[in-house]
């Protein structure tokens, strides 16, 4: 069966069960390798996607909810060559131990400063409580979110995703 | 000529009455104390105190969100304007650190501040009423015992003339009647130990019970189920919606831990409840649950055949494959919705709290609206924090209204017996755009210690 999904601003068809979660289209039919498995049952975050800007976790949300959304991943946010600000900020504070959570951890945030870029730290403590991270790398990961923030800030323009 | 004296009649018992309601609602200033040193009080008075305090839930309504223990602030919203908890710590110029036992005790027999001031029943007096002279002292060493905070509340948001606390003794004439309990002869102690502390301290009908318009429980419909806080306090009458039928060692097990493996997770402004209980005695929270178990009263024979048929349906389907899309409901879209994105979880594989109820079992499904399903499914259960919890992911950002109005018509209709519910669109429409605010509480003592601090993760509107 055929689904149609518009995942960082391109729509497209994808032979795949309605049943299927979004994290397994992206991974295995996309290509999208950014969003990770983690725990496959909405624990961990590190399938976090944006759904119309909205945090969401892809390993439990079957693509037959999503007609018609726009869904975002981290690989929406930027390029190699020209990183989104969320991307040039955890780059910039070296946000990463083993980076597995990262890709979750940024589209969390992202979906956070794009609601509200002057978001404090309090504000985006409370809002990563989803996704964990097993290195402790969380201080630079709040530090990188407020950078972001903050480029945001200073270039209003910049924030959008794809 | 006649017409004066009707008039000047009328005003002299005018003036009587004034005179004798004011009597009547006025209560002195109690003196100011100095606060009395910790070490001054029995270390095996604070314990009973801590356990008390637990059962009274006091620290859920005296705490703000990420607030200090006990020092108050949080807005308590009331059909009549918002009012705000008071600092219940030993503070002496914004907590009651100035307060005498006997001031505290008059406050929770008769509802005055040390002031002599009317308080509000948002404090539920109407059930402290019965707490025992011995109890109070308890309490009373409890709280003065705890971390002092200076922290002045904000003050109520209440128009005329609900601001006038005098006219407080006229509700307490009309719905107030002032304790102690007396136990009742013939009862088993465990009985009358249970309705003490579920009717006084452990307030269950503050939320259990409907109110009336002005804001009091009705008697005649004594826990038979109420809104608040946009979930549902669901019936613990005869009217209980539990598939299967609660008794007293469930109950029990449920309020001290916070969950039951045939009856699923405390969640919700609940959650904080059981979070208490754990760390109450063992001993009153089996009086409870034995006395709430006798109110519930003997399931008949064909609610006890009911609970079986949910039973053996949840062990059919958690022995079974799982569930494929069959459309034998006519409802489609609610099925591939929930087969897809809940029986994973839901199919009682793994039962709770580390994994989803099976919802034959759910009393959610089963109750006269689906408010709470609504949201636990928007909000999810969030993780307690540092330790083991029940969890459930939140959909917010995937499901609209049409989709979960199709996934609850489905789950209404493949679990329960129940009649569809009428309303859900509504509910489900005025949560998402935010018109109903749900305040979300994390799952923490939902396995272990209750927090020190507050459990929910929104303020009140």
């Amino acid at each position: 069966m055929a689904v149609t999904l518009t995942v960082n601003g391109r729509t497209q068809q994808v032979e795949a069960d309605p049943e299927t979660p979004l994290l397994y289209v992206l991974r295995d039919h996309l290509e999208l390798n950014g969003a990770k498995y983690g725990c496959g049952i909405g624990q961990c975050g590190s399938c976090t996607v944006m759904v119309d800007g909205e945090a969401v976790l892809s390993c439990v949300t079957p693509v037959l909810l999503l007609e018609g959304r726009r869904v975002t991943t981290v690989e929406g946010l930027g390029t190699l060559e020209k990183p989104g600000p969320m991307q040039q900020a955890f780059i910039e504070e070296q946000a990463a131990q083993c980076g597995y959570c990262i890709p979750g951890m940024m589209m969390r945030a992202q979906a956070l400063l794009q609601a509200d870029p002057s978001a404090n730290e309090a504000a985006i403590r409370a809002h990563l409580e989803p996704n964990l991270c097993r290195c402790g790398t969380h201080m630079r990961i709040i530090k990188a979110v407020m950078r972001a923030g903050e480029i945001m800030r200073q270039n209003p323009q910049s924030g959008g995703a794809s | 000529m006649t017409l004066l004296r009707i008039v000047l009649g009328l005003v002299v018992i005018l003036a009587i009455g004034t005179a004798a309601f004011i009597g009547y609602a006025w209560h002195s200033r109690l003196d100011p104390i100095d606060p009395p040193a910790k070490a001054s009080l029995d270390a095996k008075l604070l314990a009973r105190g801590a356990e008390l305090a637990a059962i009274g839930n006091c620290n859920v309504c005296h705490t703000a969100p990420n607030g200090e223990a006990f020092a108050g602030g949080l807005g308590i919203p009331t059909p009549f304007g918002t009012i705000y908890s008071t600092n219940i710590t030993p503070d002496p110029e914004t907590g009651i650190g100035r307060w005498s036992e006997e001031a505290f005790s008059r406050a929770m027999r008769k509802g005055v501040d040390r002031e002599g001031r009317h308080l509000y029943p948002a404090f539920p007096y109407d059930h402290f009423t019965l707490v025992s002279d011995e109890d109070n002292r308890a309490l009373y060493a409890f709280l003065m015992t705890r971390k002092s905070v200076s922290a002045k509340s904000p003050a109520n948001q209440l128009p005329f003339p609900f601001n006038v606390r005098m006219l407080l003794a006229g509700w307490k004439a009309l719905f107030f009647r002032e304790g102690p309990y007396l136990p009742e002869p013939g009862r088993p102690a465990e009985w009358n130990r249970g309705r003490y502390l579920a009717e006084g301290l452990g307030h269950c009908g503050a939320c259990h019970t409907p109110r009336n318009r002005l804001g009091a429980e009705i008697s005649d419909q004594h826990f038979a189920g109420a809104e608040i806080e946009n979930w549902t306090a669901y019936a613990i009458d005869s009217g209980s919606p539990a598939p299967l039928p609660w008794d007293a060692e469930s109950l029990a097990f449920y309020l001290r831990h916070g969950w039951h493996d045939r009856h699923g997770v405390s969640r919700g402004p609940m959650a904080p409840v059981t979070a208490n209980l754990g760390a109450a005695s063992e001993a009153d929270v089996k009086a409870i649950a034995a006395y709430v178990a006798e109110v519930m009263g003997r399931p008949s024979k064909e609610r006890l055949a009911q609970g079986e048929a949910a039973l053996a349906a949840a062990r059919q389907e958690r022995e079974a494959a799982p569930l494929r899309r069959t459309g034998e409901t006519g409802n489609g879209a609610g099925e591939a919705i929930f087969v897809s994105a809940c029986q994973g979880c839901h199919d009682g594989r793994r039962p709770p709290p580390f994994g989803g109820l099976n919802l034959h079992l759910s009393t959610a499904v089963n109750a006269p609206n689906a408010q709470n399903i609504i949201n636990v499914t928007l909000y999810g259960l969030p993780a307690a924090r540092g330790e083991p919890s029940a969890m459930m992911p939140a959909y917010r950002g995937v499901l609209n209204e049409n989709q979960l109005v199709a996934l609850l018509d489905y789950m209404r209709e493949r679990f329960s017996r129940q009649p569809a519910w009428t309303d859900t669109r509504e509910r489900v429409s005025s949560t998402l755009r935010g018109e109903r605010k749900v305040p979300v509480y994390r799952m923490d003592g939902t396995t272990h210690a209750p927090p020190e601090t507050s459990m929910r993760t929104a303020p009140w509107p």
